[in-house]
């Protein structure tokens, strides 16, 4: 255990003397600044146009939700960025810049360096989309006056699927250099969301083998159900046309999560977690 | 005595091709063993399989005891790759802090202070790895395999970047080190550095010892040459047990002796026989 938070402090620190953490601080305030200035805007483009009472859909409800939809859309972009950045070459890279065989060496154990480099990884991860996310409702809220049904489920949501993703990324390194499993990463990811739009699609049309591919991705890869099942934490009690029309998300449609999904995605990260840790260990330095 | 590190039978495959093909060998404490060979002869390979780095396919390897690759067997080690790199955002003094944090050592700032000393880095405790020449990178890197004390220092091409005055400052330490019972299993490829310092030295050819001893063992006569008033005069079939004899007679012929000389082969050339001999 002491091993593990000497290789989580070990990898923390390199992030914050490479700077990496101011640069995503800079861009991510950028990013804050522009989506407030957006949904400003659009609350009050709606609120010069409103239709008033009776009218067949909520037009605050719907721009906030698809706002903060998208604002949770590339939450989790960044932070699927930032997860494979702070792993991608945790293993064969620095295997193969010759970083790792001086700490392999030393009785931590493989293990706790595996379980040191995903703590550092998933913590920062977690707090950082958690932070995003908090702050995108926050926005909306202030500007518009619309807030989540639930505002807490979907950061759980989103704090999930990055852990995913970290977890993903982490056993890719162990197979993969650190280029291709960035790229094999993202690939994946983008497989996942391209997924959940098939669904949506076959939703929408009524083709069963879509929607089917799109639950069978979903199982694969997990962080997709999770965003979706944050997606439709958003405006859970929202019925009628308006109910509709804000499930459809960007990058994939909003479903319904369940205890199911969290106890797939704990054994999910359970598995990921013991073939990593098997394949490390069988693996020549 | 129980050997620091001990191999038998020990043998590594990748696919088809053999890096270790049975390799028996043991270095004793205090013992400075030096392993020679050709580029991809299985040197790299041996100390990777004792570091725990790389699974055997066959036989065994023990330090201190305990199977190598086992946490009490690399709690005993000390190990500096060949192609060692460290993080270059990590000033000296972290460096050791870390793996001081993951040997388990408790000694703190006084075994910083000690390592940076004992390689003359003393000065360079806040100096950044990547402020760093390759030399004092690897003097940095042998003070990082000495955190910890281990029990067997293993050093791949310690030596290969140092300056003269570098390879001393190793040189004086290993023999330091040699004298507090520390054993050291040295790669290199300057001959004349083992020669100097190393008790054994086991010559690797394709996966295989084909030579072991001490140098004076490994080394092959070349017969005696003695100074004497009218020039040098060679023996080439005597040795050193002939020279009593041989200067009796050349006194007792009336010849002035300024000097003898016991003539044998350097390191290097018994190396190059041994290499050459292998490949036929």
């Amino acid at each position: 255990m002491r091993s593990a938070a000497a290789i989580a402090t070990y990898a923390l620190r390199e992030s914050m003397r490479r700077r990496v953490f101011v640069v995503v601080l800079v861009l991510t305030v950028a990013f804050l600044a522009l989506y407030g200035v957006a949904t400003e805007a659009a609350f009050d483009t709606i609120d010069s146009e409103a239709i008033g009472e009776g009218a067949l859909i909520d037009d605050k409800v719907l721009t906030g939700s698809t706002l903060l939809g998208l604002a949770m859309f590339t939450t989790l972009f960044l932070g699927c960025v930032l997860a494979v950045f702070l792993t991608l070459g945790a293993v064969r890279g620095d295997a193969e810049r010759g970083l790792l065989q001086p700490l392999v060496v030393r009785p931590v154990g493989r293990t706790a360096l595996l379980g040191g480099r995903f703590a550092a990884a998933a913590g920062v991860c977690s707090l950082y989309v958690a932070a995003m996310y908090a702050a995108a409702t926050v926005i909306t809220g202030l500007a518009g006056g619309w807030w989540p049904d639930d505002p807490v489920s979907p950061g759980v949501g989103l704090v999930a699927a990055v852990v995913v993703i970290a977890a993903l990324s982490l056993l890719g390194s162990i197979f993969l250099s650190a280029t291709a499993n960035g790229i094999a990463v993202f690939m994946v990811f983008g497989a996942g969301l391209a997924a959940g739009l098939l669904g949506q699609i076959g939703d929408a049309l009524s083709v069963d083998t879509l929607e089917t591919v799109a639950q069978v991705a979903s199982w694969l890869l997990p962080f997709e159900a999770l965003y979706q099942a944050g997606l439709d934490s958003l405006t859970k009690d929202v019925r009628g046309a308006t109910g509709v029309i804000v499930q459809l998300g960007p990058f994939g449609g909003a479903q319904e999560g369940g205890a199911g999904l969290w106890l797939w995605s704990a054994g999910y990260l359970a598995l990921v977690a013991a073939g990593a840790r098997l394949a490390f260990a069988r693996r020549d330095l | 005595m129980e050997a620091t590190f001990a191999c038998e039978g020990l043998t590594k495959r990748y696919g088809h091709t053999v890096a270790l093909a049975g390799v028996d060998l043991d270095v004793d404490p205090g013992e400075l063993v030096g392993l020679l060979g050709p580029n991809g002869a299985g040197k790299s390979t041996l100390v990777k399989v004792a570091c725990g780095l790389v699974r055997p396919s066959a036989g065994t390897a023990l330090v201190a005891g305990q199977p190598a690759g086992s946490a009490a067997a690399r709690a005993s080690i000390g190990y500096l790759a060949e192609l060692f790199r460290f993080p270059d955002w990590l000033r000296a003094r972290e460096l050791l802090d870390l793996h001081q944090r993951l040997a388990g050592s408790n000694d703190g700032v006084t075994e910083r202070g000690e390592l940076l000393e004992l390689v003359g880095l003393a000065d360079a405790a806040d100096t950044r790895v990547d402020a760093m020449s390759k030399g004092m990178q690897q003097r940095l890197g042998i003070a990082q395999a000495l955190v910890g004390s281990p029990r067997l220092l293993m050093l791949d091409e310690p030596t290969s970047a140092l300056d003269p005055v570098g390879r001393r400052i190793v040189r004086d330490l290993l023999l330091e080190l040699k004298r507090r019972g520390v054993a050291v299993l040295l790669n290199s490829h300057l001959l004349s550095e083992v020669e100097r310092v190393c008790d054994r030295v086991a010559i690797l050819v394709d996966g295989r010892i084909v030579a072991r001893g001490s140098p004076a063992e490994l080394a092959t006569p070349r017969g005696v040459e003695v100074e004497l008033e009218s020039g040098v005069r060679s023996y080439p079939d005597a040795g050193r047990d002939q020279v009593p004899e041989i200067v009796a007679g050349l006194v007792a012929a009336g010849e002035q002796v300024y000097g003898v000389h016991v003539r044998s082969s350097t390191l290097e050339e018994t190396y190059l026989e041994a290499v050459a001999g292998a490949g036929t």
